[in-house]
């Protein structure tokens, strides 16, 4: 670590602004309602849109196919790039790159300790963590309403509550934000507000990349809602050409919309990533990094490496459709294969982009409710970075019936299976975690134990998924989606209510309240488990994915999923009655640690200073020293802890830092 | 502390109970009814396939339950005298442990990557699509299909040979031509009892997929481009034929049914259809592996430009045979 070396260990202003700060932002000279905020924003990006759309009929308009089609495609690409550019120049995203691209001096924003903060464009990552907690809520809720609208008009399968066409374009817009949902759902908001608390750092490496990862997910949400007044798209969110290339012109917020997340994907997998390579407390070595870090590394290496392929992919489709290429088009020179290859390229390991945070989740938490170190730390580290590694090797599992070549199959049957290894290390931790243990089932634990017991089930039919013969029935059809929601939902969102519950504490200064929370798992265990157990066995006896419409007999299933589906939405509704309750209408101030737990990102103080640490700790362990008589402290802070060290561990003089 | 093995050793006996009862009841109760079912000898192989991986499935899951309820029960910190816990190295690791589930895991995995792949080829691809260039077919698929296309195709019952079948799909539609039969286009599938089937699927405008439950057949059906699936059926029997991938406003309505008849019922039933679609049949484009529709054909034309694009019809983007 060279991190001391050339940075002291200084005392931080008294001030509330952060170190680095310099002076004020460029374009605005004080906090008021006249300064950049989301208004302006808002304001901007409609503008923009606007001016898009103008320039896009001014240049375009004239264009034989466009005047024969009736649409303007390209008015229709331009206004909602230029709507994204807007809002990204009226928060303030553009403020830096313009200042520095004219020669002025570029100036840092200030931070104001004011509740407008999180309406603004902020640049410390725990301002960044709750707005991502207020954006990934906002996809979620979005795309959960339109669930519920797919399960009503599955009641029934002859009489219809929405036209075919609206039913389509209903479930692609479900499945669409919920993947960009989900796609963010853990890095975003726990994985910013928590990696440089658990890493010992006080700000990310590149915080207005990271500001601006936030913002253009929220273009992204604007965009792809953008699709619905646009007549939607009915590719469904895996977009296949030709159909893609026969849609409307909401299939442009499809195309765009999956470039602009993707440029957010991006943006915040490379600062993630930098900030754990680089930003590490000295001492904190590779074999100390808490598991949920190692987690959002396998995953930010993920976000960078894969999402490009994304960005190109819808890049391609907008180019189709407006500069008449034919990159997808088979006729005309194109494939619509090539569309297949570069989807799932991405959105294989996309999958495990939704998965691994879970696992951190999962793994962070248990040993602090079973007061036990965790298990085959290094393994369960090995395991993330083997599932991600192989995740770019399986892609041509979501293929298997498409008429591409078959000499590969074997192979890819074999990559699919083999990643069930790396997986299962996650089961080997948790098992040997609980072995003996003594497990405080408090709510952030019964979630995790639910995890585990609904990812098993997820991961076991993805081995069924696998299997070339078995895959021609269940391919296709409501077994693969049930397999799927029981992987993402069943894992990456309960683990997500597991850590909201864990560390909203922290970050809000506030507990969750826990009879609610006890409502809010039991409704949403029991009744995600109706919902999608019965998906199972209406895959097999044959109802295929999208569909308005099914056999008769299979009535009865469907009822049953849809009926569970309205509690299951309930259930989110306690939740965020909850949120709401344990914030603002009956707070309780939360203890400074109140899970007892080691890690520290609860050795900080509460509410947690702007630049996180006084001094930055020097770390001499690793943070799973649960009922370890005699263990080493977590961190030597320079001082007195802002918190007093857990009983579990006591104190002791510092041994010597080289367990690496 | 020397309760360590009795905790193993009765997760180990109630593991052990389960499972066994799981899977009898599992193989015998529910095996027999799982999907696709029997009608053919790639449902069969599908249908065998899917229940060996649940009889290895089931005693992995009840493995991980065991010791998780078990765990929950025993551990639980509001259980009166549950022991502290004890951290330190020991709780840390345990080699035996870690290699003997890596070993397992890995065991297991790759015996059901074996046994797929053994699967897979010795059925003939499973009914699964195998694009234009089949690698896994039953005997005589190649001669057949190579004869299909030269019009010189024949079927009879006595004959033996591989039953060609083009499935045609559009939106939202799945139509059917008969090489053997003259290349007769018909709205009806029809197949004879024990024998080998080649599906050769193609569409007319986006990817839809032909989804023959019973028989345990799917291809996705893409333009100008020929998916060939193989089953051998077996006894007579109706089946669904549902699209599998979501090809636009009716996805959801596009289906149909087949049936699978005696080798006389289906040379009375194809014959007469040959001679009643005689006058259609010649307004047909020439069998061909792939068809493409002209701008204004039945598709609408997939091109966003409007039709604008001049198109030639036959000589460019008519029927034409594959390469």
């Amino acid at each position: 670590m060279t991190i001391t070396a050339d940075r002291p260990i200084v005392d931080a202003p008294s001030s509330e602004s952060p170190p680095s700060s310099g002076g004020k932002t460029l374009l605005s000279e004080n906090h008021g309602w006249l300064s950049q905020h989301v208004g302006t924003a808002l304001i901007c990006a409609i503008l923009g849109y606007v001016f898009g759309h103008w320039l896009g009929n001014y240049i375009a308009s004239d264009y034989i196919y466009i005047a024969n089609s009736g649409t303007n495609a390209v008015a229709d690409t331009l206004a909602l790039g230029f709507g994204a550019v807007g809002w990204l120049a009226g928060i303030g995203a553009l403020n830096y790159p313009i200042a520095k691209l004219v020669g002025k001096e570029a100036k840092q924003q200030e931070t104001v300790n004011h509740w407008t903060k999180y309406i603004r464009y902020s640049t410390d990552h725990k301002v960044v963590g709750m707005q991502y907690v207020v954006g990934v809520l906002l996809f979620l809720f979005t795309g959960g309403l339109l669930a519920m609208a797919i399960r009503t008009e599955l009641l029934n399968p002859t009489t219809h509550i929405f036209g075919p066409g609206t039913y389509i374009e209903i479930v692609s817009e479900h499945g669409t934000i919920m993947m960009m949902m989900a796609s963010s759902l853990v890095v975003g908001p726990l994985g910013n507000y928590f990696v440089p608390l658990m890493i010992g750092a006080r700000r990310t490496a590149f915080p207005r990349i990271e500001a601006f990862s936030f913002w253009i997910f929220m273009a992204g949400y604007g965009v792809i809602v953008s699709a619905l007044p646009y007549g939607g798209f009915p590719t469904g969110w895996t977009g296949y050409a030709p159909l893609q290339t026969q849609a409307g012109a909401g299939m442009i917020s499809y195309l765009l919309g999956f470039a602009i997340i993707g440029v957010g994907m991006m943006a915040a997998g490379f600062n993630i990533l930098v900030t754990i390579i680089h930003y590490r407390a000295p001492g904190m070595t590779w074999s100390r990094i808490p598991i949920f870090v190692w987690s959002i590394l396998a995953t930010a290496a993920l976000l960078t490496l894969a999402t490009p392929v994304l960005f190109a992919a819808g890049t391609f489709g907008v180019l189709d459709r407006t500069a008449q290429t034919a990159f997808y088009v088979t006729e005309h020179g194109g494939s619509s294969y090539l569309w297949q290859n570069l989807f799932w390229f991405f959105g294989h390991p996309e999958v495990y982009i939704m998965a691994l945070p879970g696992f951190g989740i999962v793994g962070e938490l248990m040993p602090v409710f079973t007061r036990k170190p965790l298990f085959a730390y290094k393994v369960s580290a090995a395991g993330m970075i083997g599932v991600a590694l192989l995740s770019f090797f399986v892609w041509q599992h979501h293929l298997f019936q498409s008429g591409i070549d078959p000499d590969m199959r074997p192979l890819f049957m074999l990559t699919t299976e083999l990643i069930s290894i790396p997986t299962g290390f996650l089961f080997l931790v948790g098992m040997g975690t609980l072995y003996k243990a003594k497990i405080r089932f408090e709510i952030p634990m019964l979630f995790v134990m639910a995890v585990f017991f609904n990812f098993l089930i997820g991961g076991i039919t993805g081995v069924f998924l696998s299997d070339v013969p078995v895959d021609v029935t269940v391919h296709g059809g409501f077994f693969v989606l049930s397999h799927f929601h029981y992987t993402i939902m069943g894992g990456l969102v309960f683990a997500f209510m597991a850590g909201i519950y864990y560390w909203m504490p922290k970050m809000s200064g506030k507990m969750m309240n826990k009879k609610l929370g006890l409502a809010h798992f039991w409704t949403m265990f029991i009744f995600f488990n109706l919902t999608f157990f019965p998906m199972f066995i209406l895959g097999l006896l044959g109802q295929p994915r999208r569909v308005f419409t099914y056999a008769k007999n299979l009535q009865t299933l469907n009822d049953f999923s849809s009926v569970s589906a309205f509690f299951l939405g309930l259930s989110f509704l306690i939740f965020l009655f909850n949120l709401l309750y344990s914030m603002w209408i009956n707070p309780v101030k939360a203890p400074a640690n109140p899970w007892d737990s080691l890690g520290l990102e609860w050795q900080t103080a509460t509410p947690i200073p702007p630049h996180n640490f006084d001094r930055i700790p020097v770390i001499l362990t690793d943070p799973y020293h649960y009922s370890e008589v005699g263990a080493t402290p977590l961190a030597d802070f320079g001082g007195p802890s802002p918190v007093s060290p857990v009983s579990a561990s006591s104190a002791s003089a510092p041994t010597s830092a080289s367990e690496e | 502390m020397n309760d360590e093995p009795r905790h193993l050793r009765r997760m180990t006996i109630i593991w052990l109970i389960i499972s066994v009862i799981a899977d009898v009841l599992f193989w015998f109760l529910l095996g027999p009814h799982m999907a696709p079912g029997r009608l053919t000898s790639t449902a069969k192989a599908d249908q065998f396939d899917f229940n060996f991986l649940a009889v290895i499935a089931l005693p992995v899951m009840i493995a991980i339950w065991v010791f998780m309820g078990y765990s929950i029960r025993t551990w639980s910190a509001k259980r009166a005298g549950v022991p502290e816990p004890v951290g330190g190295e020991a709780a840390r690791s345990h080699k035996g442990a870690i290699v003997s589930w890596m070993v397992i895991t890995t065991v297991i995995v790759l015996f059901l990557a074996g046994f797929g792949t053994v699967a897979l080829i010795s059925d003939h691809g499973s009914g699964g699509g195998e694009g234009p260039n089949p690698i896994w077919s039953p005997t005589g698929a190649t001669s057949a299909e190579t004869a299909a296309l030269t019009t010189s195709d024949s079927w009879s019952p006595s004959s033996g040979k591989v039953l060609v079948v083009q499935v045609i799909a559009q939106q939202w539609k799945f139509t059917y031509r008969y090489p053997a039969f003259g290349g007769f286009e018909t709205t009806q599938l029809m197949l004879p009892t024990d024998t080998s089937i080649a599906f050769n699927v193609t569409s007319l405008d986006v990817i839809h997929s032909f989804w023959a439950y019973q028989l345990g057949v799917k291809a996705d059906a893409n333009p100008m481009l020929n998916n060939v699936a193989f089953t051998d059926t077996q006894q007579p029997g109706s089946f669904v034929v549902r699209c599998s991938e979501l090809c636009g406003l009716w996805h959801g309505a596009m289906f149909d049914y087949g049936k699978v008849v005696s080798k006389t019922a289906f040379m009375t039933w194809a014959t007469n259809t040959e001679t009643a679609n005689a006058a259609n049949t010649k307004d047909l484009a020439p069998f061909a592996w792939t068809y493409v529709p002209d701008a204004n054909g039945a598709s609408g034309g997939y091109y966003i430009d409007g039709g604008v694009t001049p198109y030639s019809k036959a000589e460019l983007y008519g029927a034409k045979p594959s390469s």
